[in-house]
């Protein structure tokens, strides 16, 4: 009964909350305006920019396969070591 | 109905126990005053100090001295175990949950009755020219800080290194609330008192409020149960 | 499930190799020209990051509400690679921010969230190093308040008007450039799947830890 209560006051309170919350809506919706080609003489000053953009992405994405790799052969060597261990001690 | 009850006995205790010493009540204040000065010292600049650093610098009083109160509370609730105990009645959890919450917020409207004019003061801000917004936005921002603080800070009783726990785990959950209510605060102190925008922020605040108080209901059991 | 994990990779390498190729062929944006092009790695990251941010939330409220340890492996190795795609999400947005709008930060709202989410998901981690035992539990507690913001992430362009792009680029891009919507989607595929590629290692990591575990205890008896 009270849990009833309960999800009827907040779903109440979502809806009233979240219409309260909307602020004046803008008319005109700002899309991507493709183009063919660039103008002269625009070019470099972003290159360096994206450029970086694209090898952070590689070197990140490098280093975290790095941090795993380098975390799961730890792992497997102690399991290795474990295992011998374990293996000698059944005997 | 039981779960108020229950609520309402669990807050009776630690208003009980408070009552003997005031411990944590006077060192939370003295806490939040010393947090305005020293606010009050870095941004005063020739014998002025800017009126729109003054909303910033209330709610950051009330996150620090709100994360020390919690740490307060639930250190004395893990020096006398009484949690466990607490945990061990037979009464259902969401209760025990919302009395040690509204015993937190009962503890941070004590400081904001206090910092409130202090900042008004110290900072010229026409804070009281809309008492109500003014109230709305406190309590409504008190009570996201305090249902999330409250749960990270009960489950955190058990862990070894909770006092810096703490704030990692709180600030940037609640930095929704802080920012929903400075900027409440600040709509309050334009000069005309903007008041669609200050009704703007209390909205996003209660439904903030919904959500944290609910997922807190909700996730508690499982957290505190070992 | 393991024996898809080489042929997927395969295809994901292929599809990598061929994205600077589609991206460069892309047509230039007319106000943002060059630098727009970061947005082909930049939006499918975010859309890496929400769908991990997703299985997270979903994993960690499985986990603390059934004890599942799968659900718990899941949830850690999801929250790793949300603080990874948001960190490069971050980096790549200042990036491009920094040549169309002229400085690397704004505190506007998407942004605010944004890096909100981040330091949410990197405090899991950091619960999950140094929280001490039972620290598996709170930080299921974090992913569930993470996964929480998260929406407002994405709507928070809508509801401000803010300097940052508004999600209805992307639901017209369609209509004002099947190009570019194509070169976009092809990216997004091929992140998303770099993506499940790294959860399915990161879950393996985590699996082969809690067998070594198994290992540790059987050491003891």
């Amino acid at each position: 009964m009270i849990r009833r209560i309960w999800i009827a006051f907040v779903s109440l309170m979502l809806v009233g909350a979240s219409a309260f919350a909307q602020p004046p809506q803008e008319g005109t919706s700002d899309g991507f305006v493709p183009m063919s080609s660039l103008p002269p003489g625009e070019e470099l000053p972003a290159a360096r920019f994206v450029v970086a953009s694209y090898a952070f992405f590689l070197l990140l994405m490098l280093f975290y396969l790095w941090t795993i790799w380098n975390r799961l052969s730890k792992v497997e060597k102690d399991m290795k070591e474990l295992e011998r261990r374990n293996g000698g001690a059944a005997r | 109905m039981r779960f108020f009850q229950v609520a309402l006995l669990v807050l009776k205790k630690d208003f009980a126990i408070e009552l003997k010493s005031y411990e944590i009540l006077s060192t939370t204040l003295f806490f939040a005053v010393s947090c305005v000065a020293i606010f009050s010292f870095a941004f005063v600049r020739e014998g002025e100090a800017p009126v729109d650093a003054a909303a910033g610098i209330l709610w950051i009083a009330i996150a620090f001295s709100g994360t020390l109160a919690l740490g307060r509370t639930f250190e004395r609730e893990r020096y006398g175990e009484t949690l466990k105990a607490l945990l061990l009645a037979p009464a259902p959890r969401p209760a025990i949950y919302l009395g040690k919450l509204l015993g937190i917020m009962t503890l941070l409207f004590a400081t904001e009755v206090v910092v409130v004019p202090m900042v008004a003061f110290l900072f010229s801000a026409p804070f009281f020219e809309r008492p109500l917004l003014l109230v709305a936005l406190l309590a409504l921002g008190t009570l996201g800080y305090a249902s999330v603080g409250t749960l990270f800070a009960a489950m955190l009783v058990r862990a070894r290194t909770r006092d810096v726990m703490l704030p990692i785990l709180l600030y940037p959950i609640t930095i929704p609330v802080i920012i929903a209510g400075v900027r409440g605060t600040s709509a309050l102190l334009a000069s005309p008192v903007d008041e669609p925008v200050a009704m703007l922020w209390i909205g996003l605040l209660s439904f903030f409020d919904v959500v944290f108080v609910t997922l807190s209901l909700w996730t508690f059991e499982p957290l505190m149960t070992e | 499930m393991r024996k898809l994990f080489v042929p997927v990779l395969a295809i994901t390498a292929l599809m990598f190799a061929y994205s600077p190729i589609a991206i460069a062929y892309a047509p230039y944006e007319s106000t943002m020209r060059l630098v727009q092009k970061i947005f082909y790695y930049h939006f499918p990251a975010w859309m890496a990051l929400t769908v991990s941010v997703t299985v997270c939330t979903v994993a960690s409220a499985v986990y603390l509400f059934k004890g599942s340890p799968r659900a718990d492996r899941i949830a850690v190795a999801a929250a790793e690679i949300t603080v990874i795609f948001g960190l490069f999400g971050l980096v790549s947005g200042s990036l491009w921010g920094r040549k169309a709008w002229g400085v690397w930060w704004q505190w506007d709202a998407r942004l605010t969230m944004a890096f909100l989410l981040e330091l949410i998901f990197f405090g899991y981690i950091l619960v999950r190093n140094y929280g001490g035992p039972g620290a598996e539990k709170l930080a299921a507690a974090m992913g569930i308040f993470g996964g929480a913001t998260a929406p407002f992430v994405y709507k928070s362009v809508d509801w401000w008007r803010t300097v940052h792009p508004k999600t209805s680029v992307m639901t017209t891009l369609g209509e004002t450039s099947p190009e570019m919507w194509y070169v976009v989607w092809f990216c997004t595929f091929t992140i998303l799947l770099f993506m499940g590629l790294l959860l399915a290692a990161r879950i393996r990591l985590e699996e082969q830890r809690a067998a070594l575990d198994q290992l540790y205890l059987a050491a003891e008896d």
